[in-house]
């Protein structure tokens, strides 16, 4: 059996599942593989309204990493917002800085607060190494600016993974601007005061005590 | 918590597609309307009420009233604007409503008198904790289940939510049949009052174990039921079952909120952390 066959048969027993558990299991042998024809299948899965089958899907495209990020991209379902979480959480996890666009736009617009969860976190955890520095530059101030929209978000979760968000932004040793990491701070230190829920207000004091010890151990190794 | 588990919608967690039309009333209006010819507009009052408005006395003067309402029936005798100024006066934390809400526990209609009793627990007013108790008293064979109906004949679950509360230590021994109920969700609302009342891990662990084995709408409850408890051993379980993450969240923000407000000062503690992490990992 050649290795195209049984790709193609990976692909037609998801498919052709009749019934759920044939699906999850089918969907979890074609993730297991890692084949990059497998991702179109992989994200029609994120859409069948089956949490198990698709959560491994999702797995799957995590594992495939950047080679699923364009199709990831042409397929986000706007009339399907089960389906675009999912999605928006394979694009998180992955943190290739080329979603940058789609996740501002989430982040800020879409009416799923499951979506814009998903995005507000992935936004701050990009993998901005990858970006040439004059870029970079641009970027992060931008996705810095959508988070910090979102953390006078009337919906408390959308302010958690904003809190989330601009945590992973700050602590990305990429940093160019010292400044964009003391506006963060300030930032934090305002909700641990000022939020209305508790729960904001300690996740951004973990954020606080996080970060602090991380410059600590810098500046302890550069002496 | 018993609102959740009735209106919870799983993918809003704030569900905003109740403030659709809410700019349309003012508060003036919204007081007139409680006495307005139109029941559903009266209805809709007392809860725009509720959620809009800030306590002013005038406000709570007119849903007292509503209390007494008469005109708007339902065919099974039920007073629904009864049960939505009760429901309001809950969240309105105006302490001349105890009384009055007391008196709506002797109330025909189930709902108005579950209302009520879920509205004095949210009050914080200690006085009512004798009443809340008669719900209960007589134990599991004194509320038994109203043949076609699909509750028990006394609101027990909100009864028995309000007295943790309430911090009613001396309901104790009336909860603690409940624990043997036929019924799995009132067996699960008495091991969390147990929990809140005793803080013995034993009715937490309870908790937890029946997460696994119930069916998904109960599960969903049995989150939030573990979250009010602020059992904080059961945050992964929280975090591990089958349900919507929208779900997982707002049990893990509320068991978090829970142990928090425990604290003497406002400090992070690692199980705390770990609750957090939990939560990131659901976003």
């Amino acid at each position: 059996m050649t290795h195209s066959a049984s790709a193609l048969e990976l692909i037609q027993s998801v498919e052709q599942a009749d019934s759920p558990s044939r699906l999850v299991a089918a969907v979890q042998a074609l993730a297991k593989a890692r084949l990059k024809a497998g991702i179109p299948t992989l994200i029609t899965v994120l859409g069948y309204n089956n949490p198990e089958a698709a959560s491994a899907a999702l797995d799957g495209l995590i594992q495939l990493g950047e080679a699923a990020v364009p199709l990831i991209l042409e397929k986000l379902d706007d009339y399907n917002y089960g389906a675009r979480a999912y999605s928006f959480r394979a694009l998180a996890a992955i943190a290739d800085p080329r979603a940058l666009d789609v996740l501002i736009s989430a982040a800020e617009t879409d009416f799923a607060p499951s979506v814009r969860r998903a995005a507000a976190k992935g936004l701050g955890n990009l993998r901005w190494l990858q970006l040439p520095i004059e870029q970079r530059q641009i970027a992060q101030p931008k996705a810095m600016q959508t988070l910090l929209l979102l953390v006078s978000d009337p919906e408390w979760a959308i302010r958690y993974a904003a809190v989330v968000g601009l945590q992973a932004l700050a602590a990305s040793g990429s940093i160019d601007s010292p400044e964009l990491f003391e506006q963060i701070l300030a930032e934090f230190a305002q909700i641990v005061q000022t939020d209305s829920d508790l729960a904001i207000r300690a996740r951004a004091a973990m954020a606080q005590e996080q970060l602090k010890a991380n410059t600590t151990q810098l500046t302890a190794l550069s002496y | 918590m018993l609102e959740h588990s009735h209106n919870q919608d799983s993918e809003s967690i704030s569900t905003p597609a109740e403030t659709s039309g809410a700019e349309l009333l003012t508060l003036e209006q919204a007081i007139a309307n409680l006495t307005h010819p139109d029941l559903s507009l009266r209805y809709y009052a007392a809860w725009w009420l509720g959620k809009f408005a800030n306590g002013e006395p005038q406000v709570v003067d007119a849903l007292i009233a509503a209390l007494e309402d008469e005109a708007d029936r339902t065919e099974l005798g039920g007073y629904p604007l009864r049960r939505n100024a009760a429901r309001s006066l809950g969240k309105l934390a105006d302490l001349r409503a105890v009384n009055p809400l007391i008196r709506c526990l002797e109330c025909s209609d189930y709902y108005v008198r579950e209302a009520a009793a879920q509205s004095l627990g949210t009050l914080g007013d200690t006085s009512c904790i004798p009443n809340l108790m008669q719900l209960l008293e007589g134990g599991v064979a004194a509320v038994p289940l109203v043949p076609g109906r699909p509750h028990l004949a006394e609101p027990a679950e909100a009864a028995m939510e309000s007295l943790a509360i309430l911090k009613a230590t001396e309901a104790i021994a009336l909860i603690r049949p409940f624990l043997e109920y036929p019924l799995e969700r009132i067996r699960y609302a008495a091991a969390r009052a147990m929990y809140l009342l005793t803080q013995e891990a034993v009715y937490g662990e309870t908790l937890v174990q029946a997460i696994a084995n119930t069916d998904l709408k109960l599960r969903r409850t049995l989150l939030l039921d573990l979250g009010a408890s602020g059992y904080l051993p059961g945050a992964s379980a929280i975090a591990d079952a089958k349900v919507e993450n929208s779900f997982k969240m707002i049990a893990l923000k509320s068991l978090l909120e829970n142990h928090l407000q425990q604290q003497e000062t406002f400090t992070v503690s690692p199980d705390a952390q770990k609750v957090m992490m939990l939560m990131d990992n659901l976003l």
